[in-house]
């Protein structure tokens, strides 16, 4: 596999995550949608880590924070931590069954949320509902999903000539 | 690296405008995903509208017809009635607000965040729309530009639970500031006494202080009124006139900041009795 072609697909991938992002739900299904920018980003870290690393997260947080309307700068903070710790990682990740894994990424996702908390706290204190940690769970729970759907897109070849 | 680089984008961003250019430069990159968002709902409306039957356009049309027909009729008298309130406003020498210019943006259907009640429109800073400016629909107050960026722009409604804007009771003329309670159909007015002049079916008008809003849109209709007994605010709940949730169409508002100056007493105005002799 070429390098230009493996970006490719990242870049397409992060696009659709950005898209399930800001998909127009109604408002009590909204809560429950996850970080999908930052899902595929910790896949993407895990599997190919020479390429997608902390500066990639650091731009994709830009982006996440201009999508969302956001303070610039709490997502890209959250986003390179958790790729920071992700890149540290990976070779033992990688090893895990999906449930163990599971339990990492339930972790991450903590980390990034409880990051975006302490940065809302700090601006307006007390206008956060609980369900502000909901996104962490369905994020839990789907991350068999995105890992088969991402590893099959990268293990895809071109066809062949 | 990245952490001190984002820390420092947090606190500029706190503290400055400057990162208006890069949100301005990074929107460039993500608006494009919004309108890709955006595109199954405007194809829909498209295909609906394009398969509709002649009968039903026709009925519409004639409908509609009607309507512009009472329309122009009612602002045949609004001129007259906005010259004479001028000139009555001139005998109490008094300012008076002219001169307003709507643009009308369509509602790209995206979810920013959950708990901020901000929608994205496909109007900006292009068509030069810019921060603070009211934002309308049909039935009344709906927010006020929160951000505008090159090809779209930010609105916060005024339900939002950090928006508030100043009212006053159209009956009385009683002056209190509403606030958004984070629910889609309801706004509180948490500053008024318990022993306040005000009753549910009270329409509430922004009354133009603080500058954002021009004065004399509807903005909700009072629904509830408790008094807490020992407490000093009474409870106050109102549902805003504007289809927050409904409307596609939205009208982004150019108010002249400043008043049209102090309009001349009628005796010199209309200078044709006395010239006449």
């Amino acid at each position: 596999m070429n390098m230009s072609y493996g970006y490719s697909k990242i870049i397409l991938t992060m696009i659709l995550a950005m898209c399930l992002r800001i998909l127009p739900l109604s408002s009590e299904s909204a809560v429950y949608n996850p970080d999908w920018v930052l899902l595929v980003l910790i896949y993407w870290s895990l599997a190919v880590p020479e390429t997608v690393g902390i500066f990639t997260a650091w731009t994709f947080g830009l982006f996440s924070d201009v999508l969302t309307g956001q303070l610039i700068g709490q997502h890209a903070l959250a986003y390179s931590l958790v790729v920071y710790i992700c890149l540290k990682l990976h070779k033992r990740i990688r090893q895990f069954p999906l449930l163990q894994q599971e339990v990492f990424i339930f972790f991450c996702l903590l980390l990034s949320q409880l990051l975006l908390f302490l940065v809302k706290n700090l601006l307006h204190p007390a206008q956060l509902h609980s369900t502000f940690w909901l996104p962490v769970f369905t994020g839990t729970l789907l991350w068999p999903l995105i890992y088969t759907v991402l590893r099959f897109v990268r293990l895809a070849q071109p066809v062949q000539k | 690296m990245a952490v001190i680089a984002s820390v420092a984008l947090l606190i500029a961003g706190q503290r400055t405008q400057q990162i208006d250019l890069l949100r301005a430069a990074l929107s460039f990159v993500v608006d494009p995903i919004k309108y890709l968002v955006d595109l199954p709902s405007t194809v829909y409306k498209q295909a609906s509208e394009s398969i509709q039957s002649y009968v039903n356009l026709k009925q519409e049309n004639g409908r509609l017809r009607d309507y512009q027909l009472i329309h122009q009729t009612q602002l045949l008298k609004l001129e007259a009635l906005e010259k004479e309130n001028i000139r009555l406003r001139a005998l109490l020498e008094n300012s008076f607000k002219l001169g307003e210019q709507v643009l009308i943006a369509e509602l790209l259907s995206v979810n920013m965040a959950p708990y901020e009640h901000i929608v994205v429109v496909n109007k900006g800073t292009r068509f030069g729309v810019h921060q603070q400016q009211p934002v309308l629909d049909a039935n009344g107050v709906v927010g006020q530009v929160f951000r505008a960026m090159p090809l779209t722009s930010e609105i916060m409604l005024i339900t939002d639970p950090n928006h508030a804007v100043p009212v006053q009771v159209n009956r009385n003329g009683l002056l209190t500031i509403a606030v958004g309670s984070g629910q889609i159909n309801k706004l509180l007015l948490p500053y008024l006494p318990s022993n306040a002049d005000i009753r549910p079916g009270d329409l509430l008008i922004t009354s133009g202080l603080g500058g954002t809003f021009p004065q004399g849109y509807p903005v909700a209709v009072v629904d509830e009124f408790t008094s807490q007994l020992n407490k000093p605010f009474a409870n106050i709940t109102a549902t805003p006139m504007a289809k927050l949730d409904r409307n596609r169409e939205l009208m982004i508002v150019w108010s002249n900041s400043t008043p049209v100056p102090l309009i001349t007493k009628p005796s010199t105005t209309d200078p044709a009795p006395n010239s006449s002799p």
